[in-house]
């Protein structure tokens, strides 16, 4: 299990898709290639954008199928980014 | 190019002013203003500053300014993006709470610092904060990604107490919507790209559902819906093409995955625009509560792509 936290990377607005990729290519994707599951701590973190989100997990689903989000959890998030977090989990899995 | 500047153009009548512009001689420039007073959208501010900052400033005629608005011009820094000396020494004020003034955004990194910065600035409770970052943010992106302009994005913002209301406009002088949208799919006029760039789903970077690591089609879905659901203008202007979302009427909140099912007017022969504008207001009056929008956004948002996916079945042939 690793734990990521959000905050130092990305700051209170999550809303720079460069630094998404930089995770979900450094981080995420090892930690599932090496069967670890994830928490993705949002603490402090007060707004998202969805290209944000969409940058950081999208990709995830569409290579590790729907199951992924099994191994995937979402820590201390507000209701604007539960939301957004919401969505793009969503239309990924009704695109699938 | 030439451009006049009437006493006032807000999103609800921008139409005659965009069909008044002159996008003929691309090389040179010539501004007129009205000779009394001027209150204009920040969406023409910005489209203004992108021209200016196309054309060589010695081929830009700028008229005398004599209305007595001249100052918000100075203040609002359009003067710098035209390259041209206004004559006038004003003292500065703070711009905190009132205007965000003309900035050139060309890279992923300063528009992290310009919304970092940017939200302090206008001194807005969270609820009203929230969505104009989101909206910043998004279209400034869009520009960073999609326009290939080397100007980048050109924004600015201002609030009016009157109206309680936050305007902003975002210029580029990029391809334009057509081009883009073109990549992927065959849009066959300016103001059908528009469309499919407004619906959610639908992105220029790939035909498939759900879109690639980078773009989902979702960002101008997102602010359409925004504006819809707080029933504000947002006008998108590209090529020869301009939607207008207008103001709801009635009370009742849907959110349409197509465009043209919103109350809308549009355009599709306008002076052609090279590159794309987008003018938004947000009343602070009627802000709705931006997670309780995002939940009507995803079901609207889901429901689009049922339908597409669905429209694409294969029929059993029957003989």
């Amino acid at each position: 299990m690793i734990q990521i936290k959000l905050f130092k990377q990305i700051g209170s607005f999550a809303e720079n898709k460069d630094i998404a990729r930089e995770i979900r290519l450094k981080k995420l994707i090892p930690a599932l290639e090496k069967n670890q599951n994830i928490i993705l701590d949002f603490e402090k973190v007060d707004g998202a954008t969805q290209s944000f989100i969409h940058a950081l997990i999208s990709d995830l689903i569409r290579k590790y199928g729907n199951d992924v989000l099994d191994r995937i959890q979402f820590k201390s998030c507000n209701d604007t980014v539960k939301a957004i977090i919401s969505i793009v989990v969503d239309y990924m899995q009704e695109s699938s | 190019m030439k451009i006049h500047i009437p006493n006032s153009v807000w999103l609800g009548n921008i139409d005659p002013f965009l069909r008044g512009f002159d996008s003929s001689r691309s090389r040179e420039l010539k501004i007129t203003f009205n000779k009394k007073w001027m209150s204009i959208h920040p969406m023409v501010l910005s489209m203004i500053a992108s021209l200016g900052l196309t054309v060589n400033s010695s081929k830009i005629k700028c008229e005398k300014l004599e209305a007595k608005s001249k100052h918000y011009f100075e203040r609002m820094k359009l003067f710098n993006f035209l390259g041209i000396k206004s004559d006038m020494s004003i003292k500065e004020h703070e711009a905190a709470g009132r205007f965000i003034p003309l900035t050139q955004i060309k890279n992923s990194k300063s528009l992290t610092k310009f919304i970092t910065e940017v939200t302090p600035l206008l001194h807005l409770e969270p609820k009203h904060a929230e969505p104009i970052r989101y909206i910043m943010s998004e279209l400034i992106r869009n520009v960073l990604e999609h326009s290939l302009s080397r100007q980048g994005a050109i924004v600015c913002a201002q609030y009016y107490k009157k109206s309680n209301t936050i305007r902003i406009g975002i210029a580029d002088t990029g391809v334009g919507i057509w081009k883009s949208i073109n990549q992927s799919h065959t849009p066959k006029n300016d103001i059908e790209a528009i469309r499919m760039a407004l619906t959610p789903g639908i992105t220029g970077t790939t035909k498939r559902e759900g879109g690639t690591e980078r773009n989902a089609g979702a960002g101008l879905f997102f602010i359409k819906s925004i504006a819809s659901v707080n029933s504000d203008f947002f006008v998108i202007y590209s090529g020869k093409a301009m939607y207008k979302l207008l103001k709801r009427t009635g009370k009742n909140i849907k959110l349409n995955a197509d465009p043209f099912d919103d109350r809308h007017s549009k355009q599709n022969n306008l002076p052609s625009w090279q590159g794309t504008i987008v003018g938004i207001d947000l009343s602070l009056d009627t802000t709705q509560e931006f997670s309780l929008l995002l939940q009507l956004l995803n079901e609207t948002f889901r429901e689009a792509i049922k339908e597409r996916k669905k429209a694409r079945y294969k029929k059993p042939q029957f003989i």
